[in-house]
């Protein structure tokens, strides 16, 4: 039998050897600001459990490397990461010396860059799997559910990410929750103002260039830009209209922030709507006015339906997007969870930095899984339905 | 009269920027209500012009960078011998793209440290995805009979990719490239809380003396720089896209 390789495998294969065998696995730092040193993986784990993580990691990585079946490739990413998962809270409570409670242990490039090689094979063969978005949404609710299991169970509690959690739990949270309404908020907003809108533009042709020009333009100017514009009329609103200050309405902090988001969600919202309303077949508008449907019933019985996967993808788009931009509020005081990130780059602090980076970016990504899933889910039942 | 309007809109407002970057101080008597207590009205440590200089430098070189590494990426993942790389480099722009640029940003900082140089990886490694994306499109959305007409009139892979292939796909490519220099002039504004010199420091300055009039300086150039920037690509890709649609008759 000839051995043949796979292409990628090459590549990832070239990728973990370097990260088990040249990159640090771990760093120990002796109190939260000194420079870190670094630790290989047989320096940063107990007598077994190196060799173990090693063989592991080289198995897995020969798995990648020559053709083999699918699921022997998704046996070995899967094995692979939740080792690496599992032996870096190990690693943490092992290089931490018993009862210092300044230390800190983080993992080091090489497990990244480990995590990274063996989510490219998981990536890879969830994309060749072709799964059904059922399928995706449990892949995502079971990969949670493992990571919440390793928060809950206490694995992670030696590493410095969950050390600068710890200091913080109560803060954490109130952010978070700061962070999702203002996401979703503004994107409720949106989907308020911009679905009456996208149909009177659909409607008005005249409308149609002028509000979308105004939209895009909104659209390019950067955020933090935005949102400095935003302080001098808000904090004008908020000083000479009564009530408006009860209100919450003020020129730094979360109205600002909420503003700008909204507006920025305007557009794909707006857009989509309009794109979906005009891709209705004129025969399914033609068959609606036949029957003797109103223009409210054709709006609300056909059009809209029909045109609902595409409005869907403009939320999507609204949603990862407003997660991402939201980080950048806590600039000017409209929290989230940008405010870890700043304060930790201000610190220099890099597990800081981690602390709100991580569960934005796991926020964003499950919002892009679900709502693809949701999309493809709503696509697929109307080809069934007309066919 | 009418069609004249839309470029005289936009005459002004490059005038405006360009006087407002180069002679601050005529400006200053709009601006003076803002401050308070005799805070300075113009941003006093630093020129502008310098300031909005380095920043296009910051942009121009990251967008260079991603422009040719993208298109080299989806060059080699729609030949033949990349082909089994096609499937994972589209999951993985989806992926990539869930990344928010600040947190892309803050994590280059222990890499390299503060100052111009995380920016810079922040905005290539951002501005690399829109252009990948669309690049891949343009080439995997080729009109099948050019193609086969290429390779009929014996042309070698390189010079259908060179001759037929890549201008035919340069609209396309072109709008990558706007959409990756709009988030790289915003991502490039946040580059100024690590460090980098960019207009941002002039908002950033401004949100910590509360000094209103900062903000605004800095949050109009950059939006007007972005907005000028972002129509001035649009007009080079509908240029291209009616060459090319004449050059395919």
């Amino acid at each position: 039998m000839k051995i043949r390789f796979d292409k990628l495998g090459v590549v990832i294969a070239a990728i973990a050897a370097y990260a088990a065998f040249l990159a640090p696995f771990a760093t120990f730092r002796a109190n939260r600001i000194v420079p870190g040193q670094a630790r290989s993986i047989l320096e940063a784990l107990p007598a077994t459990a190196g060799p173990l993580l090693m063989a592991i990691v080289i198995v897995a990585a020969l798995m990648a490397l020559f053709r083999t079946p699918l699921m022997l490739r998704l046996a070995a990413s899967v094995v692979a990461l939740a080792a690496l998962a599992l032996l870096v809270g190990v690693a943490g409570t092992f290089l931490t010396p018993a009862g210092n409670t300044l230390a800190r242990v983080s993992p080091a490039s090489g497990f990244w860059v480990l995590i990274f090689a063996f989510t490219l094979l998981l990536a890879d063969v969830l994309t060749r799997l072709n799964l059904s978005p059922w399928a995706r949404v449990a892949v995502l609710v079971a990969a949670a559910v493992a990571i919440g299991l390793l928060l809950v169970s206490g694995a992670w509690n030696d590493l410095s990410i969950l050390k600068e959690y710890a200091n913080r739990a109560d803060s954490f949270w109130a952010e978070g929750s700061k962070h999702v309404t203002l996401a979703l908020g503004s994107l409720l907003a949106a989907v308020v103002v911009g679905l009456p809108l996208g149909i009177l533009c659909h409607r008005v042709e005249r409308l149609r260039a002028g509000v979308l020009n105004v939209l895009n333009i909104i659209q390019t100017i950067p955020s933090i830009a935005l949102f400095g514009l935003l302080i001098a009329p808000l904090g004008w609103i908020a000083t000479h209209v009564p009530g408006a200050a009860a209100l919450g309405i003020r020129g730094i902090g979360t109205a600002p922030a909420f503003v700008a988001l909204f507006l920025y969600s305007l557009l794909p919202v707006v857009a989509n709507t309009v794109v979906g309303l005009a891709g209705v077949p004129r025969a399914a508008n033609d068959a609606a006015r036949g029957m003797g449907m109103t223009d409210r019933q054709r709006l609300f019985g056909v059009e809209f339906p029909l045109a609902f996967p595409v409005i869907l993808t403009g939320i999507r788009i609204v949603l990862v997007q407003n997660i991402g931009l939201a980080t950048i509020a806590a600039l000017i005081g409209g929290g989230g969870f940008g405010v870890f990130v700043f304060q930790g780059v201000g610190q220099t602090a890099m597990d800081l930095v981690l602390l709100g980076a991580v569960p934005t970016v796991a926020l964003a990504f499950a919002a892009a899984i679900i709502l693809d899933a949701v999309i493809e889910m709503t696509a697929t039942k109307r080809r069934v339905e007309t066919a | 009269m009418k069609a004249w309007l839309p470029l005289l809109l936009r005459l002004a407002l490059v005038v405006l920027l360009v006087a407002f970057v180069t002679s601050p101080g005529w400006f200053e008597p709009m601006l003076k209500p803002l401050t308070e207590n005799n805070a300075p009205v113009i941003y006093n440590q630093g020129s502008l012009l310098t300031l909005t200089l380095l920043h296009l430098r910051t942009v121009l070189i990251a967008t260079v960078a991603a422009t040719i590494v993208a298109v080299a990426l989806a060059i080699l993942v729609t030949r033949p011998a990349g082909a089994e790389f096609l499937p994972l480099s589209r999951s993985l722009v989806n992926i990539g793209q869930t990344f928010p640029p600040v947190a892309v940003l803050a994590l280059a900082v222990p890499a390299v440290g503060f100052g111009e140089k995380p920016t810079l990886i922040a905005l290539f490694l951002y501005g690399l995805l829109p252009i990948f994306e669309n690049a891949l499109t343009g080439l995997t959305t080729l009109p099948a009979n050019v193609v086969e007409a290429a390779r009929g009139a014996g042309m070698t892979g390189w010079q259908r990719l060179t001759k037929v292939e890549l201008p035919l796909s340069a609209p396309i490519i072109l709008g990558g490239i706007r959409l990756s220099v709009v988030i790289s002039l915003a991502t490039a504004t946040i580059g100024s809380t690590v460090a980098a010199k960019t207009l941002g420091e002039v908002i950033i300055a401004g949100l910590l003396s509360n000094n209103l009039a900062f903000i605004l300086q800095g949050g109009l150039i950059v939006a007007a720089l972005a907005v000028l920037i972002y129509d001035g690509l649009s007009a080079i890709e509908r240029y291209a896209a009616r060459r090319m649609g004449r050059e395919a008759e």
